[in-house]
């Protein structure tokens, strides 16, 4: 990190400095490249592994191109079957994970694949007393993720099936911006 | 366990098979592997605690000789949603499109549209470009309008023994290994960070967020 560049756009500045007055602070001015077109969507992602997990394969590509508000509707009832056939302890009646929502409830929530963050305070993805205020790059997400499916409601039932034993990153995350690792 | 291998005769996630999928990695037939296939997304209080970082992940599993030669496409939009209102519909987007060697990022914007289709909001008052890091250097951020920005390979930054986690779903293991094996250890990815004050995307409370690629 002691070596970043931060770049000055000195370009951008002298245009800038030229065009720029108080009732008019486009950023972008001048001969900049054609942005001309629509683009259509082909991905999306709120939290991790909800399309990979709960959505069958001829309904994965759908999911990717239905808007996050429509979601629960088309996809609760999918979802709810489907963490019932992965962890069948959720039909059993009052059954509910440690967060204490069912199996309707939970998938409710996860159904609608928006990562919910708050901007009030610590970011994560669940760390023992914050739950789903954001997703930190060391977040143990996929644990997380496998208590909430096989764990139970004291985080204690199936040992073997709700820990995956990777616990962290194969590289240090930095503390600064870009955060994420020098790639390999 | 014996209850888990019910999965095996209803066949919800023995999909898996041989693709390794996994945060979003190769996560649906029509863009598994393809250049606007997400593979995470991450967002999480900055090193400044009044600012928020939004980190895309985008074409997966790139060994270090595969990184060099992994660009962004100039065709496909990276563009992160975030709904402060609670319907789950974006308020305001922050838009990344690659263009000859560059990354440059409109918002946070009010979109004149929302959903599927978007057009690039060149009007925005925010927004800024960076020069794509190329792989081997030193990471290249532009600080501009109150935002940071860069985009190039990093590591991914996503763990998980998917290995194990397939053998478990295939019926080739009852459960987890007590040492894990990181999959994803030693890949990179293509990554966009952008980060920005929490003033212009909400100030307080919580907002939504999601990730999506769109293509021209």
């Amino acid at each position: 990190m002691k070596t970043i560049k931060i770049f000055a756009l000195l370009l951008l500045t002298s245009i800038l400095a030229l065009n720029c007055s108080n009732s008019d602070e486009t950023v972008i001015v001048g001969n900049q490249p054609d942005f001309s077109g629509t683009y259509k969507q082909e991905d999306q992602m709120g939290r991790p592994a909800i399309n990979t997990v709960f959505v069958n394969e001829a309904s994965k590509d759908m999911f990717n191109v239905t808007i996050p508000s429509n979601q629960n509707a088309s996809f609760q009832s999918m979802f709810q079957t489907n963490l019932e056939a992965l962890s069948p302890a959720f039909t059993n009646p009052g059954d509910m994970n440690a967060l204490g929502q069912t199996s309707e409830a939970f998938t409710g929530l996860l159904a609608t694949d928006v990562l919910n963050v708050s901007l009030d305070g610590k970011t994560t993805f669940y760390d023992g007393t914050n739950v789903l205020t954001g997703r930190g790059l060391a977040d143990d997400v996929i644990t997380v993720e496998l208590l909430l499916i096989f764990g139970g409601e004291d985080f204690k039932e199936n040992p073997t099936l709700s820990d995956d034993n990777v616990d962290a990153n194969d590289k240090e995350f930095l503390t600064s911006f870009p955060y994420l690792a020098a790639p390999w | 366990m014996k209850n888990f291998k019910r999965i095996l005769g209803i066949g919800v996630v023995a999909v898996a098979g041989f693709f390794i999928i996994a945060a979003d990695h190769i996560d649906a037939p029509a863009v598994k592997g393809g250049n606007s296939d997400i593979t995470d997304f991450y967002a999480f209080q900055g090193e400044d605690t009044n600012d928020l970082v939004l980190v895309a992940n985008v074409q997966g599993l790139l060994s270090p000789a595969a990184t060099g030669s992994a660009v962004f496409d100039e065709n496909v939009l990276i563009e992160f949603n975030i709904d402060n209102t609670g319907d789950n519909v974006e308020d305001l987007v922050i838009q990344a499109i690659p263009r000859d060697g560059k990354m440059y990022f409109f918002g946070p914007v009010a979109p004149s549209q929302t959903g599927l289709n978007s057009v690039i909001e060149t009007s925005s008052t925010y927004g800024g470009d960076v020069e794509i890091t190329p792989y081997g250097s030193e990471p290249i951020i532009t600080s501009t309008s109150g935002m940071a920005l860069f985009a190039g390979p990093r590591d991914d930054p996503f763990f998980f023994d998917f290995g194990q986690y397939t053998a478990i779903i295939e019926g080739n293991a009852t459960g987890f290994n007590a040492t894990g094996n990181d999959t994803f250890k030693g890949t990179n990815v293509l990554s966009i960070v952008v980060e920005v004050q929490k003033s212009m995307i909400g100030g307080s409370g919580t907002i939504n967020t999601w990730v999506e690629s769109k293509r021209k």
